[in-house]
């Protein structure tokens, strides 16, 4: 906007500044207190006197002899094996943001090249299935997936992940799909291409920002799943979200809320550099389906 | 496109969609006709030096058969449709016919599993999604007018209570107003009344959740509209000042309506995410106080023992229902707008 509509009187700036300063807080704060937390012992983040005490550290000092201890994750990662959880949480989000964008990024060009009205029953019918509570689609699963002795393994995870994951990447990608101009295909096609050389040598070079930013958040989907994983994994299988709430089962004991809390902390680190470092693509996915769709 | 190249491009993720969404509905609506097999039961007599005793066993061996016979269970109509976890036709009736009052009835129906998941759940979708839409108006608002240096590490910031994962975010938020923690210690500290705990009440812990819901859901609304902003139209704006129009007319007759496509978009995201609202139920723990539809499905399948298949698929096919009955208004329109268009 231009700087005459921009200008505001001094009162409304204040307001506007003070309640963005408290949206910061609200945001980011939880996650500085827990991040800080997660170096002291239980009895100082869950002070039953003062909580100041996270602060001062009193009982870490008294306990571990420094005012930060990485007894939680030790605890976390060591002692209750949460890097199996974490390889687990590497293998099934890789997997499944490969295979979503290969199907995706194959079916949404379709999408957005063809015509006909059965295109825009698939994308309504995306849209539906896109609707589903993803527990629903879960308990359809278990009983058919005990009786074919395919329950509990990787692999099963994987699948159901993807197939969940397809109808908001087809959305996405196909919207993304329609703003590169069909001449392009069609004057490779002219050139002697094939439809399917076409797509692989000339609109996906091309389309590589909307596949990055696609597969964000197929890998958003796959990391923060606790549906799917929760039920459908083994518990040598875990990955780190069900893993995380099978230490809550535990919390009575003294030092295993503090391992929880540990593992919450490692597991944010990865969404965190993410944010971090694809903030645009974020933002951009995340208007793309409102703005052009 | 020819159809022939279209199939083969659509193929691989039309077929997952198929086997893994489609193929569960027609999962859950059979499995909701049966209810799991009844334990084969004998009765044994055990003789001792003290005389006979009759005792009934579960017969594990013929149990176990009775089970790889018949996967499903025991045939049972729309039997679970009707029982007290679900529908609860006939203590409904009880209730009606034992309570005069209004609110009597109210209050005894909401102990009923289904109904008391079904009110919060509507509760949840209704209280969340409006509040999310105005929070992220105001924060988009607020955000653009800002410095651009600044901009960056405040969107950063904004963006991290929706990325983060529903049971992570639950889970921190928990521990902080956990009595012992930041924020429960210190509610207790103004309140002057240590034995307050926002976990203790259902209002409390009702409020809590949705809370938890706005805190989350709230940066996916500020960003739509942020980027919506970007676009406004410059002319308008400056015909709108010139023309006299305060600055909250400007927003409400310029903006506003600039922004409301995107306000349906959200709306629709937010309806149908916040009605399998479900992993802050756990990451609360507030079972005692709040279950929602997609959490009693969740319960059902890790009851102890053998999972209620039957139960989970009947009110999953509820839950579907209500979707349905969710997505019918915009599916209408855009039949509408596509019949127009052609």
């Amino acid at each position: 906007m231009t700087a005459k509509t921009r200008r505001r009187p001094p009162v409304l700036a204040v307001l506007s500044t003070a309640f963005i300063v408290l949206w910061l807080v609200l945001a980011a704060f939880p996650f500085l207190w827990t991040l800080w937390g997660s170096f002291k012992v239980q009895g100082d983040f869950f002070s039953r006197q003062d909580w100041v005490n996270a602060l001062t550290g009193v009982h870490t000092i008294a306990e571990t002899g420094g005012p930060f201890t990485g007894r939680g994750y030790y605890g976390a990662w060591v002692t209750k094996e949460f890097w199996r959880a974490a390889i687990n949480t590497g293998i099934v989000t890789v997997s499944v943001v490969l295979i979503s964008l290969t199907f995706g990024t194959l079916g949404g060009y379709a999408l957005s090249r063809s015509p006909h009205r059965y295109a825009f029953w698939i994308l309504i019918a995306a849209l539906i299935f896109r609707a589903m509570p993803h527990i629903t689609l879960v308990s359809g699963y278990l009983l058919p997936f005990f009786q074919l002795n395919v329950w509990g393994y990787l692999t099963t995870a994987i699948v159901v992940l993807v197939a969940i994951n397809q109808p908001f990447t087809l959305w996405m990608l196909h919207s993304f799909f329609k703003s590169i101009p069909k001449d392009l295909d069609e004057s490779a096609m002219v050139d002697g291409c094939s439809r399917f050389q076409a797509f692989r040598m000339v609109i996906i070079p091309v389309m590589w920002p909307g596949v990055v930013t696609t597969g964000l958040f197929s890998f958003l989907l796959a990391y923060n799943d606790f549906a799917v994983t929760a039920t459908l994994l083994t518990q040598d299988n875990q990955t780190m979200v069900p893993k995380i709430a099978s230490f809550l089962g535990t919390t009575q004991v003294q030092g295993n809320v503090m391992y929880a809390v540990s593992a919450v902390v490692s597991a944010t680190v990865p969404l965190f550099l993410l944010v971090l470092f694809f903030q645009r693509q974020i933002v951009s996915g995340l208007t793309a389906g409102a703005v052009k769709g | 496109m020819p159809h022939r190249t279209f199939i083969w491009f659509i193929l691989p993720s039309a077929l997952a969609m198929l086997i893994f969404i489609a193929l569960p509905i027609v999962s859950i609506l059979v499995q909701s006709l049966f209810v799991e097999n009844e334990r084969v039961l004998v009765t044994v007599e055990n003789c001792g030096p003290f005389g006979c005793q009759k005792e009934v066993r579960v017969d594990a061996q013929a149990t176990a058969a009775l089970q790889r016979e018949h996967p499903l269970g025991r045939f049972n109509g729309l039997g679970t449709y009707g029982n007290r976890s679900h529908l609860a036709f006939s203590e409904i009736a009880a209730i009606w016919n034992a309570r005069p009052t209004l609110a009597g009835f109210l209050s005894e129906v909401m102990t009923l599993p289904f109904y008391r998941a079904l009110a919060f759940t509507l509760a949840y979708t209704a209280v969340v999604t409006p509040l999310v839409i105005a929070l992220g108006f105001f924060i988009a608002l607020a955000v653009d007018a800002l410095p651009r240096m600044v901009k960056g590490p405040v969107i950063f910031m904004s963006l991290l209570p929706m990325m983060i994962t529903p049971l992570i975010g639950s889970l921190v938020l928990f521990w902080m107003i956990d009595s012992n923690g930041i924020i429960g210690a210190s509610i207790q500290a103004l309140a002057n009344d240590p034995s307050l705990s926002l976990k203790a009440s259902a209002t409390l812990a009702w409020i809590t959740l949705f809370v938890y819901g706005i805190w989350h859901s709230a940066p996916f609304a500020f960003v739509v509209f942020y980027a919506g902003l970007q676009t406004v139209p410059q002319d308008t704006m400056e015909s709108a000042m010139i023309d006299g129009a305060s600055r909250w007319e400007r927003v409400r007759y310029v903006v506003l309506p600039h922004l409301s496509p995107l306000v349906v978009f959200v709306a629709l995201i937010q309806l149908m995410d916040n009605f399998r609202v479900f992993e802050p139920i756990v990451g609360f723990s507030a079972q005692a106080n709040a279950t929602s539809l997609s959490f009693n499905i969740y319960n059902d399948l890790r009851s102890t023992g053998t999972p209620l298949f039957g139960s989970a698929a009947a009110t999953s096919v509820l839950t579907l229902a209500g979707v349905a009955l969710l997505l019918t208004p915009v599916l209408v329109r855009t039949w509408r707008d596509f019949k127009r268009s052609r």
